[in-house]
């Protein structure tokens, strides 16, 4: 019998960050459907918005301190986020470690304050339409705060139990672009949110 | 004329068609209902304009998509039956993974002219298809008449707009309008949506909660036609319909005025005793019988019922023992409906269908 | 259990056929310089894979018993499963369809009362729609796409496994709370406000709502599987250009599903937050209107339609190709043709709203965008019928399926550019007519090409091959009693039969018709039914398949009938798009994965040269567990809001599970090069921690 010609893979990495791993596939795939279901919610926002004369309809605008600081909060949370990724890039367990125990504060503070933002918004989601899409709208944002605030202490803690592997830094990394898109959702809500009443 | 000629040329293929797929000639039979005058509920009769441009339309696309239909099946038969040259590796049942280039491309030639083809007749049904659109939507005159519909589980309430009261007419699932003369409906409902539909005269219209559509009819041949709810509303979709009376406009008038007058006045014994019976009973919780203190909006309007051809919203012919029928138990006729059983004395029910037949 | 029976089999697994000879040199040497350490050790071939296969049999293979059972994780059984309850729910469907039919055949006919017929029409549509056709296009992809990208695995099978679990489950309690007379009755698009609070009391449009939320979590999860494994498991050498078409075909369903269903699980969830904690989304007394719902809701039921064709389009290329003995004629047309239908999918939605009192402008812009989708249709079509011409079709029974999907789906589609006029959607809208035109595209689309996917890949699946004679039979059934069944119903739709009516009066004269529409779904049945009988026979005693029985050109064909657990022993390279008629004898198959654990290799997303080999996690039963407190918060929460926030708790524990690693295993890893070029000593570091 002869050989048969052959690739031998063995020598190939077992991970890598970036678009290579699978998981990267997965994030952006949750990105994209997530990020749809966003864009809807803003398209229910304005058709419900369109027809009527007064917005907010018969309620008072909603307070934007709350939301403000929140914003302020979640933007400077891409801080530690960075630095998450980065040192989860670089194998760096103790900087990974310090960095998500530091984004884990700043989620926590956010999710607080944004009970408190409800709090805030002068209507309630059962009063008219307006308040059921903007409670909602806050609502599915908070569960994704909530979510990733979850799946980074879940990360804390395999990091600081172990077993360490090559991929849980791919997990961090992956989480750190999700947080990233956590943000990135809250800034047009916001707006939305709090300013498009008083602007259109 | 015309319409009808082509009407019945189509039938011949469509006909051929059926048979393709029907070994009996059963269909054949039944297909030749499209040409009798059934009780007329059909887009292939039109009584108005709209309706007529519609199905002109769509014999032009049926035409011309039939005929893309064929030419496509020929195709395939031709593909699959055409004789080919022998191959070497035919026995040993070997792909062919370098088909002959001249011919790949000869196909490419086809294919892109198929596309070319179809790209041209698209484009023509689309600007076929806007230019009807924009006749059906131009119907607008000053002199129309103005006709609210409201939809309800499961009946129709129609209401004759008039810039005086007086003139104001409510009645429920029979809509009678002059020929020749547009009519322009309001539509809306209060509960769910349905959706107004009278296939001889135009396509359909929904009635949303919340909405006023409107759309325009005209209706040129006398006749009576049969509308149906088309958008599903629960319980009694399927006996939601209505009628649609077209008469010359001196029958109309006649017919419009006797509507406005309040409720005959009980000519009998009998009679007297059924409005009694009418207005202590359940019925007075719903109906309306202009005239009488019976004034609820919940169910139809009674008024004028005797004057009308069905009951129940198109369920039922007005006939006696129909109406016994439907007071005592409606259930039984309409499962779901609105309206309660009665139980009444057999002396009150009967006192009471003499009053109710008496409202002409 | 054909397992057994695998294992005996698999000695000579995995031989490629060897085909025409075509220049491969380039693509080898690409490949070559993409391997890291190319070996050329001589191999005593029948002992190593004797060793080999052993090796990755206790590797990939699942633990005895029960309770392994329920654990599997391997993406051919998962997708086995997914297949057959997708056709489970296809037959109480149909089951279903032919109540109807009985209680449509005679005017008046008192057998099925209204509040029963509303359940049924509902629950037929929702259960074909979201419980067979979407599924099991996932489904087939599951089991198929793997195999013919070369992998030895679907990428994140423990999602996959999840998936199906979810959906099963969710299918169940829809199925349940039917036979609990608290079966959805507002239709399967299930309008506000006939499914809102106030006119849909009750819970039966809440089970519907949540069904839709569990088809959603499964089809988004299997999408992004699909996407994953199409882009990074394909095997070496497989470029883009080189990706057999059904490949693209549910690449681009998955793109579909992606902006689709979150609009249609978002819209459910509004639905069922007016239902239950009083939200006014579509309550236009408070400001919300019926018509959002209308446009949530199509925005996805439009492009589900084409969720639902354009993978069984892939099925008909696969199938001419391998019947017409030919690569299919027009492959970038074809590839190109799905994605535009992909994009013009989202582009149609209001043409179910034509009715509604929109703006007419707008309107036009609907009708515009219909019509034109029939021209990447038109283009599919064309490049088939090119491809039938130019190749030498054999009739073997799943070619029998596609020829009868051509005139079946033809006729539909001209139809379907009828409809896409205003005017006439207008007179045909919400008729008999409609019901006419969808079944032939929906049946002519799609069910006949999964039949004839049905008995094309079904050797591979069993090992057996479907008895042909049969096939023959089960095609001209489902043939003639469909048309039967649904041709009478355009003439009936032009005459005024509208949809969802649990019955007529006999003086409309559509009762001959509706007779003969019946008779017909009988025979349709009929069909159905030898196609079973010819499955439970052919899975025994059918004639042995081998590995090819067809003679085709795509991976799957290259490992052994039914594939083993890993798929393949060797896993092969590509040279061609048309691999298995066109590769050298002497085609290079991928060496050096491990098969003490079941790493697979992962490729480049473009060009499919080797990038990482990766570790698949093992079969576990986490993902059964989280698909069970996932189910007990959605359906909790039909009976409570509590039901959410208490419910996220078991999920959340499960998921974590999940998640959880078992082993140290740093030893065995090696990170990518440029960290290990800068970070070399962290690594190290780790690796001295962690041991």
């Amino acid at each position: 019998m002869s050989a048969r010609p052959n690739i031998d893979v063995s020598n190939l990495p077992t991970f890598a960050f970036g678009h290579r791993p699978l998981t990267w596939w997965c994030t952006w795939s949750i990105i994209l459907m997530e990020g749809g279901m966003f864009v809807v919610l803003f398209a229910i926002y304005f058709f419900l918005r369109t027809p009527v004369p007064d917005w907010p309809p018969g309620v008072a605008y909603p307070e934007p301190f709350w939301g403000t600081v929140n914003l302020f909060i979640i933007l400077a949370s891409c801080v530690p986020n960075y630095f998450q990724k980065k040192a989860a890039e670089s194998l760096d367990l103790r900087g990974v470690r310090i960095w998500i125990a530091v984004l884990i504060g700043f989620a926590a503070v956010a999710t607080a304050i944004r009970f408190v933002e409800f709090g805030h918004l002068n209507c309630r989601w059962d009063q008219n339409a307006y308040g059921s899409v903007v409670w909602v709208s806050m609502g599915t944002h908070l569960l994704h705060l909530f979510t990733d605030l979850l799946d980074s202490v879940v990360l804390l803690a395999l990091m600081l139990v172990g077993p360490i592997e090559g991929k849980r830094f791919v997990d961090v990394s992956e989480n750190a672009l999700y947080w990233y898109f956590v943000v990135a959702l809250w800034v047009p809500l916001y707006v939305v949110i709090y300013w498009v009443p008083r602007w259109m | 004329m015309r319409l009808m000629n082509n009407v019945s040329l189509a039938l011949t293929k469509a006909r051929a068609v059926a048979r393709r797929s029907s070994s009996t000639g059963y269909c054949l039979l039944s297909t030749v209902y499209l040409l009798q005058g059934m009780p007329s509920q059909s887009a292939l009769h039109p009584a108005g304009p709209q309706a007529g441009r519609i199905i002109s339309l769509w014999w032009m696309m049926f035409w011309v998509t039939g005929a893309v239909f064929l030419v496509v099946m020929g195709f395939l038969v031709a593909a699959l039956a055409r004789r080919r040259r022998p191959f070497a590796g035919e026995a040993a049942d070997v792909p062919d993974v370098r088909p002959e280039a001249s011919r790949e491309r000869r196909m490419s030639h086809v294919v892109l002219a198929g596309v070319g083809i179809t790209v041209v007749i698209l484009f023509v049904f689309l600007v076929r298809s806007y230019v009807t659109g924009r006749a059906l939507d131009s119907l607008h005159e000053q002199d129309h008449l103005t006709v609210k519909v409201v939809g309800h589980q499961w009946w129709w309430e129609v209401r004759y707009e008039n810039s005086t009261a007086a003139y104001v007419l409510t009645t429920a699932n029979e809509i009678h309008l002059p020929a020749g003369r547009p009519v322009l409906f309001k539509l809306t409902s209060t509960d769910v949506i349905h959706s107004f539909w009278v296939p001889n005269l135009h396509g359909k219209t929904d009635l949303v909660p919340g909405h006023e559509n409107v759309t325009w009819l005209k209706a040129d041949r006398e006749g009576t036609y049969r509308g149906q709810c088309a958008e599903f509303c629960g319980h009694q979709h399927a006996h939601m319909a209505f009628t649609v009376v077209v008469e010359p406009y001196e029958k109309f008038k006649a017919w419009y005025d006797a509507q406005l007058k309040p409720a005959a006045e009980p000519a009998t014994q009998s009679q007297a005793q059924g409005r009694q019976v009418f207005l202590s009973s359940p019925c007075v919780m719903c109906h309306t019988v202009r005239g009488t203190d019976a004034g609820s909006r919940v169910g139809p309007d009674l008024t004028h019922v005797a004057s009308r051809g069905t009951l129940a919203a198109g369920t039922l012919e007005n006939t006696r023992g129909h109406l016994a029928g439907w007071v005592v138990d409606s259930q039984k006729v309409k499962p779901g409906n609105r309206m309660p059983p009665n139980n009444l004395e057999p002396a009150d029910l009967q006192a009471l269908l003499d009053y109710l037949q008496s409202l002409k | 259990m054909p397992r057994r029976k695998k294992k005996e089999e698999k000695a000579n697994a995995a031989e490629p056929q060897t085909g025409l000879r075509a220049d491969a040199d380039a693509v080898r040497e690409a490949v070559a310089r993409a391997s890291a350490a190319r070996t050329d050790v001589a191999l005593a071939e029948d002992l190593a894979d004797e060793h080999e296969h052993r090796a990755l049999d206790k590797t990939w293979g699942d633990e005895p018993g029960f309770w392994g059972w329920l654990a599997s994780t391997n993406h051919k059984t998962t997708g086995r499963r997914f297949i057959y309850t997708a056709f489970g729910f296809f037959i109480l469907g149909g089951i279903l369809a032919v109540l109807m039919r009985v209680q449509l055949a005679r005017p008046e006919s008192g057998l099925i009362g209204p509040d029963l017929y509303n359940q049924i029409f509902t629950m037929h549509g929702t259960t074909m729609m979201f419980l067979f056709a979407v599924p099991m296009m996932e489904a087939a992809a599951v089991y198929v796409l793997p195999l013919m990208l070369g992998a030895r695995s679907i990428a994140f099978p423990r999602l996959n496994a999840y998936g199906y679990w979810v959906y099963l489950f969710g299918g169940i309690m829809l199925w349940v709370a039917f036979f609990l007379n608290v079966g959805p009755d507002a239709g399967w698009f299930a309008y506000v406000p006939l499914s809102g609070p106030e006119y849909g009391a009750g819970k039966r449009v809440d089970f519907w709502a949540q069904m839709i939320t569990f088809t959603e979590v499964s089809a988004l999860v299997v999408a992004t599987e699909i996407i994953t494994t199409f882009f990074k498991l394909r095997a070496p050498g497989m470029s883009l250009n080189r990706v057999p078409i059904y490949a693209w075909s549910v690449l681009v369903m998955a793109f579909m599903i992606f902006f689709a269903m979150p609009t249609v699980a978002l819209a459910s969830a509004c639905l069922i937050m007016d239902r239950l904690i009083g939200t006014h989304f579509f309550n236009p007394a408070e400001g919300g209107d019926p018509i959002l719902w209308q446009h949530l809701f199509w925005f996805f039921g439009h492009p589900e339609v084409y969720i639902i064709f354009i993978p069984a389009t892939g099925f008909v290329s696969t199938i001419i190709a391998t019947f017409s003995r030919r690569p299919i004629f027009g492959y970038t047309a074809l590839v190109l043709a799905l994605v535009s239908t992909g994009f013009i999918g989202f582009g149609l939605w209001v043409h179910h709203m034509f009715a509604a009192g929109l703006p007419r402008m707008g309107e036009s812009f609907f009708t515009g965008a219909t019509i034109m989708i029939a021209i990447p249709s038109g283009i599919q079509i064309f490049c088939w019928i090119a491809t039938l011409w130019g190749g030498r079709p054999r009739f073997k029974s799943p070619m029998m399926f596609v020829l009868g999907f051509f005139f079946v789906f033809v006729l539909g589609g001209m139809t379907g550019v009828m409809q896409g006029s205003v005017p006439v959607d207008l007179q045909v809208h919400d008729t008999y007519f409609v019901v006419a035109h969808f079944h032939y595209v929906l049946i002519g689309g799609a069910v006949f090409p999964l039949f004839g996917a049905f008995h094309y890949w079904f050797p591979k699946v069993t090992g057996r091959l479907l008895n042909e004679k049969l096939g023959h039979v089960t095609f001209w059934l489902m043939f003639v009693g469909f048309n039967l069944a649904f041709f009478p119903m355009h003439i009936l739709g032009l005459r005024g039969m509208p949809r969802r009516v649990y019955t007529y009066q006999p003086n409309l004269g559509w009762a001959d018709l509706n007779w003969l529409a019946t008779a017909g779904g009988v025979i349709l049945t009929l069909g159905v039914l030898l196609f079973v009988v010819n499955a439970l026979r052919s899975v025994r005693a059918g004639e042995v398949a081998g590995a090819n029985p067809w003679n085709a050109a795509t991976l799957e064909w290259a490992t052994t009938s039914p594939p083993p657990e890993y798929n393949f022993l060797r896993p092969p390279t590509v040279d061609s798009r048309d691999t298995l008629w066109t590769q050298p004898a002497d085609q290079p198959v991928v060496t050096g994965l491990r098969s003490d654990v079941r790493e697979v290799l992962v490729t480049r997303a473009l060009d499919a040269e080797p990038d990482l080999r990766v570790e698949f996690p093992e079969s576990s039963i986490w993902p059964l567990l989280a698909a069970l407190a996932t189910t007990a918060m959605f359906v909790g929460s039909i009976f409570t809001p509590w039901a959410v926030p208490v419910g996220m708790l078991p999920v959340f524990v499960t998921l974590t599970g999940w998640f959880w690693p078992k082993k140290k295993r740093m030893a065995e890893e090696q990170p990518p090069e440029e960290v290990r070029e800068k970070h070399g000593e962290r690594w190290m570091e780790l690796r001295e921690q962690e041991s």
